[in-house]
Formats: structure tokens, sequence, C-alpha cells
């Protein structure tokens, strides 16, 4: 066995030793310490990755003395280490671009805490995505919806009891999505006596096969996939969203929304090709279910986006939106569909976070006002984020060279292989959608550029800030812009790399 | 090849612009531009007198909740609907549980190899004679490992919750008085014997019933006991903030590293050096024991941190 082969466990071992590590560490030395974590984790997750691309086939790694179906197991595939790989870089990106919010909003004493959200987070999102046993999965999701909680509450000197209000929402229906998905893995524990994923394809196989326990069977499916779904945010559990996402400090709402919902999506994924098998899935028709309101969420979220005064409620909304298009890739029901999804994982988490960054770099020049009529005239003042923040609409609207438009092409040549009323509706929707999205997003663009005169500006106590002023989120932008060109224009390799990855799972 | 180019040519350059631009030093939209200044919008007597009535208009409408028929046809079909829908989850729920295989029949899909191996050679493989402690310690380790972080992060939520970092008010909530005979003695009488149950329970987790979590909720619940019946000064002194800092991460890193270990090994199927000892005897069953203590100083540190919190915000 290489060497290489450690690293997923090392990583997992190391960020969940840094969560109690960090609140024995001063502020400071948190902070660093975190830099250098995700920093150690993404290096071993890149060996990884490029090792798993050299031999071509996966592996399982086995944790602890005993073999799988006895003891714990953890899968290394492509497209496993690819998101490691890019939620990490993700992460490191969204923490140091919020550093100044952090100081300015968190209390002095409790700053070492977000650094232990942020550290377990990271840590049950690498477990989820490398996991092979389900009870593990359900283990780490418990950690994950803690940790995101914890995000969204930290307190905030600026909105306190609207962040304690989001955290309820975000609570009450987190763990009504988590109570689902452990109803779910029991039923299909009792159905097949294996928490072990390959195991438990074997034992469903047979079960379909005998046409045996078909009913709790389906139910078991419905209750994994509704209980992901209201984790994720799909449409119509989204009212936690906007709250969530809009007042929670910088960091944090970058974080959730360009990471957490995606993993809990990876994991239904993950539940769809490894556990149940899709054969399956297709037949039992809940993908047909997941469409539909995919669809729906699409247009809704849209809709309210629109209707928003606050920029980064407006961008919470488009956020449900972006999930609705990923959940209708999932319903296509085709892996062309599906690669289409994963792709506009990586494309949403990329675009909204700088969305999200941008928007703060807009509003810290405003007075901390995020209505659009303080905004107006903002690009002037902080440049750069004015620039990021049009690349990150022109993407979400699906403009070429951006990411945004691969995964809309992808989405819909994936469409046309499908039944002519799902085409259909699939390519009505991005039609539609497309539109929405572009007059929200550029509503806003042309607002932020629409010069505020200079008597006004000072009457109101603006200020000008350049790029050097806040590093941080400088650099961030800059990289998610370029990250953004990379997936547009080297669309390629990527979607190749996705297709590989999809193969092993099977 | 570089050109060296002097500082006049530069200016005219594109790249200066571009530097110029990005640093703020002169914004290139001015005087190039066409821009227009927004119009002023100016509001005459009449209309804000109009708004004014309107606004207050409407005000009375929104509050006047009693006579508001469809927000009352909504309340009332709302309650239906959620009644009704919970009856569909129940009802489709049964059904689906009513299908499932019956419970202890021996023909189950879940009587297969893997509980087979755990009941048969159990307690030659992890030296604990607790079958239920040697899963979750040993085969399923990394779950349980989770699930000692579950409880940290719980902690660390809270901590964000409800820690009163604000010195004054801790001190003001500290004057209550703590003179009820009755409580303080039965504390006396009940707390030593609770807390050796506790310790009994964590360090009996591989030999009988019990382990890490009942244990540790067993002398948590005896601290709180004490706390209740004497006052938080006197438990400060063995059990404050510190002391919860040290002794969780303490706790969690000794968990991470024992099992960082055994992992390391076993998945490169290296001979590890933990001795598991005889069956049945106090010091056995290799990490098991060590692990059973990392998890009852963690859930009781858990279960007092919280009543802490909840009660004053800060030890």
């Amino acid at each position: 066995m290489a060497f290489v082969q450690n690293f997923p466990f090392f990583s997992i071992i190391l960020t969940i030793f840094s969560g109690p590590l960090s609140t024995m560490l001063s502020n400071k030395k948190a902070k660093i310490w975190n830099m250098i974590l995700i920093g150690i984790v993404c290096a071993l997750n890149l060996a990884v990755l490029a090792f798993v691309i050299s031999t071509g086939e996966s592996y399982t790694y086995m944790m602890g003395h005993f073999p799988a179906p006895w003891g714990n197991e953890i899968r290394v595939g492509v497209l496993e280490a690819l998101m490691a790989v890019f939620f990490c870089v993700v992460m490191f990106l969204c923490v140091i671009s919020g550093g100044q919010e952090r100081a300015r909003e968190i209390e002095e004493s409790k700053q070492n805490l977000f650094y232990v959200m942020v550290n377990l987070l990271l840590c049950s999102l690498i477990a989820l995505v490398y996991t092979n046993d389900i009870f593990t999965a359900y283990v780490f999701v418990e950690i994950n919806t803690l940790s995101a909680c914890g995000l969204i509450m930290i307190k905030n000197k600026l909105h306190e009891g609207r962040t304690l209000e989001a955290s309820v929402r975000y609570m009450i229906m987190s763990l009504l999505g988590s109570g689902m998905l452990l109803l779910g893995i029991c039923f299909l524990y009792g159905l097949t006596g294996h928490l072990l994923m390959s195991n438990m394809q074997e034992a469903i196989a047979n079960l379909v096969a005998t046409g045996q326990y078909q009913i709790p069977l389906l139910v078991a499916i419905c209750l994994l996939s509704v209980g992901l779904a209201i984790k994720s945010a799909l449409f119509p559990f989204h009212s936690w969203v906007p709250d969530a996402y809009g007042y929670a400090t910088l960091s944090s709402a970058s974080i959730l929304s360009s990471m957490v919902s995606k993993g809990y999506i990876f994991l239904l994924i993950k539940i769809f090709f490894r556990v149940i098998g899709f054969e399956v899935i297709i037949g039992s028709h809940v993908l047909n279910v997941l469409f539909i309101f995919g669809i729906i969420g699409m247009i809704m979220g849209s809709l309210d986006a629109i209707q928003e005064n606050s920029i980064r409620r407006m961008i919470a909304y488009s956020s449900v939106a972006q999930i609705g298009y990923i959940y209708m890739g999932l319903g296509l029901g085709t892996t062309a569909g599906v690669v289409a999804s994963i792709y506009h994982i990586l494309s949403h988490a990329v675009t909204k976070a700088l969305l999200f960054v941008s928007a703060y770099g807009l509003t810290n020049v405003s007075n901390n006002r995020r209505d659009f009529k303080q905004l107006t005239g903002a690009a002037y003042r902080n440049k750069l984020a004015g620039v990021a923040f049009t690349v990150g609409a022109l993407s979400m609207v699906g403009f070429p060279l951006l990411s945004g438009f691969v995964s809309k092409v992808l989405f819909a040549q994936a469409a046309v292989g499908v039944s002519s009323t799902k085409m259909f509706f699939t390519l009505v929707a991005l039609a539609i959608s497309t539109i929405l999205n572009t007059v929200y997003f550029m509503k806003t663009v042309i607002r932020i550029y629409t010069p505020m005169d200079a008597e006004t500006e000072k009457e109101k106590g603006f200020t000008r800030i350049t790029a050097k002023e806040d590093m941080g989120k400088a650099i961030a932008m800059i990289c998610f812009v370029v990250m953004n060109l990379v997936l547009g224009v080297l669309s390629q390799p990527i979607i190749e790399l996705i297709e590989t990855g999809l193969a092993m799972f099977m | 090849m570089s050109k060296k180019v002097t500082s006049e040519k530069y200016k005219k350059t594109l790249s200066h612009k571009l530097e110029t631009w990005f640093y703020g030093t002169e914004d290139v939209y001015v005087n190039r531009v066409e821009m227009k200044p927004q119009r002023e919008f100016l509001e005459s007597e009449e209309t804000i007198q109009t708004r004014e009535n309107e606004k207050q208009k409407l005000l009375k409408n929104i509050y006047d909740v009693s006579n508001n028929k469809e927000l009352n046809l909504f309340e009332k079909s709302y309650k239906l609907f959620c009644v009704f829908f919970c009856c569909v989850v129940i009802f489709t729920l049964l059904v689906a549980v009513s299908y499932m295989p019956t419970f202890g029949d021996s023909n189950n899909p879940v009587h297969n190899e893997v509980s087979e191996r755990y009941i048969e050679s159990g307690m030659q493989e992890t030296g604990a004679v607790n079958i239920v402690t040697g899963m979750i310690l040993d085969y399923r380790a990394f779950d349980t490992l989770g699930e000692s972080h579950v409880l940290f992060v719980a902690t660390c939520t809270v901590l964000i919750l409800l820690r009163d970092d604000k010195k004054k008010l801790v001190e003001k909530r500290k004057t209550r008085l703590y003179e009820d005979k009755i409580l303080q003695t039965v504390a006396k009488v009940l707390v030593p014997p609770v807390l050796i149950f506790g310790i009994y329970v964590v360090l009996a987790g591989h030999l009988g019933p019990g382990g890490g979590f009942s244990g540790g909720a067993i002398i948590g619940a005896a601290l709180i006991l004490y706390s209740n019946a004497f006052g938080f000064e006197k438990t400060n002194k063995f059990f404050n903030a510190n002391t919860y800092k040290w002794t969780s991460f303490c706790a969690l890193a000794t968990y991470s590293v024992s099992k960082c270990y055994s992992f390391y090994t076993g998945a490169n199927h290296i001979h590890s050096i933990i001795p598991l000892g005889i069956p049945g005897h106090l010091i056995s069953s290799g990490l098991i024991l060590v692990l059973n203590i990392c998890v009852g100083v963690v859930v009781t540190g858990t279960m007092y941190t919280f009543y802490v919190m909840f009660r004053k915000g800060g030890y």
C-alpha cells in the first residue's frame, strides 16, 4: 500500500483534532493554525487526487483493525478527491475574505470559537465526501449541522437578534432533515442488515430482483431524498436561507452557501449511486419529484430575488434558484444530468462565494447599508468589488467564458437525451430562469455603476476603499474570478474528471 | 527582453492606467465617460400629507387582525392542512413499518455475518466482555470519534450562544444565597456515592453494562446537584472554565492520537503493540478502557457546562 493512500485519513484526523486544539489557542494563533491546516489538507488531497488519477481506480481504506462490514471504511476515488480539494480551496478563500468583518462583528473572546467551527465543518465535509459507511455519514452530518448553526449564530454585534432568529430557523429545518435521514437509514438497515455502502447496494439489488419489501424500500428512498433535500434548501424548504445567508458574518455566509448545502447534495448523489443504485432510483420515480421541485425552485427563487430590496438577501434567494438547477439536473435521471449537476455544484460554489464577498465589499463603502438605494455608485467607491460583482453576476446569468455558461450548456445538453416532456420543461425553465437572473443581477450591476455626485457622497459619509486596504478580500475576489474563468474556459478536463469519477462510483 | 522606459513614456501605457485604477489614485471614468447625476426627488406638501394619511390607514388595516377574513381563513386552513399532512405521514410510515421484516424473526436480513462475528468472536478480538462497548469503541471506533466531537461542537455552540463575557453581569448574578438545609444535607449524603457510581460505570464499561456516555452523564448529574445545593462558588474551586477547556482538550486529544495510531497500524497491516489483556479483568481490552475514560470526561464536561451556561452564562 502506497503511503499516499493514508492521506485522506490523515486529513480527517488532523481537522477533527484541530477543533479542540483551537479552543486552547489565542485568537491570532487559532487563525494562523486554521490557515496552515487548510493548506496542509489541501496539499494532502491534491496528492491523493494525483495518485488516484495515475492509478485510474478507486481504493478503500480500512479505519481500524477490522475489515469492511465489521469495521469502518473510507473510499477514495477521483470525484471524492476532486471535491475535497475544491472544498479546501473555497474554504481557504472564504476564511481569508472575512477577516475585517470578523474583527468588527464578533466579540473578541469568541473569535477562536469561530475557528473551532470552521475546522470541524471542514472535517465533516471531508469525511462526508470520503465515507463509505452510511452511518458514519450520519455522524458527520450531525457535526456539519451543529457547526453550521454555530457559524450562523456567532455573535454578530450588528444584527444580534436577526442571527439568533436565523439560526433557530436553520436548526428546526435542518434537524427535521437529519431526523428523516436517520429514519431512512434505519429502514435501510432493517431491510439489508448492512451499513456499508457497497454491501447495501448488493442487498438492495437482491431485494429488487426478488421483489421483496418494495414498500419500505420506497419509503426509505423518499425519506433519504427528502431529508437531504430539506438540509440543502430545495425550494419548498428554503425559508431559512435568506435570513441565514443574509445576516451571518461574511465568512459564514459564503461558507454556508458555497459548501454546506453542496456537501449534502454530494452525499445524496453518493447515496443514489453507491447505496441504492441508480437504476433502482430511476425505477422508483423519486427523481421526477425532485425534478419538479427543482424547476419550481429555479423560478420561484428568482422571483423572490427580484422582489428583494437587500443585496445579500437577493443573493441568498438566488442560491435557492441555483439549488433548483442542481436538483433539476439530478432529476433528469441520466448520467449526463448528474455530471451537469456536479459541475454546477463547483461553478455555483465559486460564483456564490464571489458574489457574497464582493457584495460585502460594496456594502462596506455604503455605511453597511444593503438596500439598493444606498448602493448607488458603490462600484466607484470600491472598484475591485464592483468588477468582481459584475463578473459573478454575468456568470450567474450565463455569460460565455464564465463557469455559469458551461453549466447551463451542460444542463441543456443533458436535457436533450431524455424524454420529450422533461426536455421541454428543462429547456423552458432554463430560458425563463436565465431571463429572471438577468433581471435582478443586471439591475444590481446597473445600480452600482450609476454614479453618485461627490457632494451627496460626502453628506452620507460614504468612504472610498482601494484594494490595498482590504487585502484579504482582494485576494479572495481575484482568486474566485480566476477560478470562475478557469471553470468557464478549461471546462473539458474537469468534466472528464467528473465523468471518470462517476464511472468509479458504479 | 524587457525594455527600459522613461517614466514619461510609462505614464502613457495601458499598464500604468491599470495600476492607477487598481490603487485608486486616479479614476479613469472621470472626464472620459459622460456621467449624469440623478435628478433630485422633490415632494410637495400635499403629496406628503396624502402619503402620511395612507400610511396611517394601512397600519390600521394591517393590525386589525380580528376583522381580516382572509387571514383568519388562512390560519384555519393552515392548521387543518397541518393536521392532515401529519396524518398522511404517520399513516405512510405505519404502513411501511407493517411491511418491514418481523421483529425478532431469525430469518431477518439483520441476522447476517456482521452480527454473527460481533457475537461469536467479539470478546477474543476486542478483549471486552461487553459486546456493545467492543462494537462502538473498537470495531466502529471511527463513528464514536465523530460522536464525541458532536458533543464537543454542541458545547461550543452553546458557549457561543450563552457565554456572557461581560464580567459585571456574572458578578451580579452570584448574589443568590445557598442555605437550604434539606437540600444541602441530602446532597452531602448523595453526591459522593453518585460520583463513585459514575466513575464505576465509566471504568467498568468493557466488563458490563455502562461506558463513557452513561457514566459521564451520571457524574455530570452529581456535579449539577452539588452546585445546586452549595452554589457555584464551591464548584468553581474544582471545576471552572479552564478545567473544562483542559480536560475536554486532553480527552479528545488522547482519543484522536490513540485512534490515529490504531487506524494507521490497522490500515497498513502493521501489528499493534497494544495488548488486549485477559477478558474480564479491569485493566484489559486494549484501548477501550482509555477511550471510555476520555468519552466519560467529555460527557461530564458537556453536561455540567450546558447546565452552567443555561443557568447564568458563565462559570
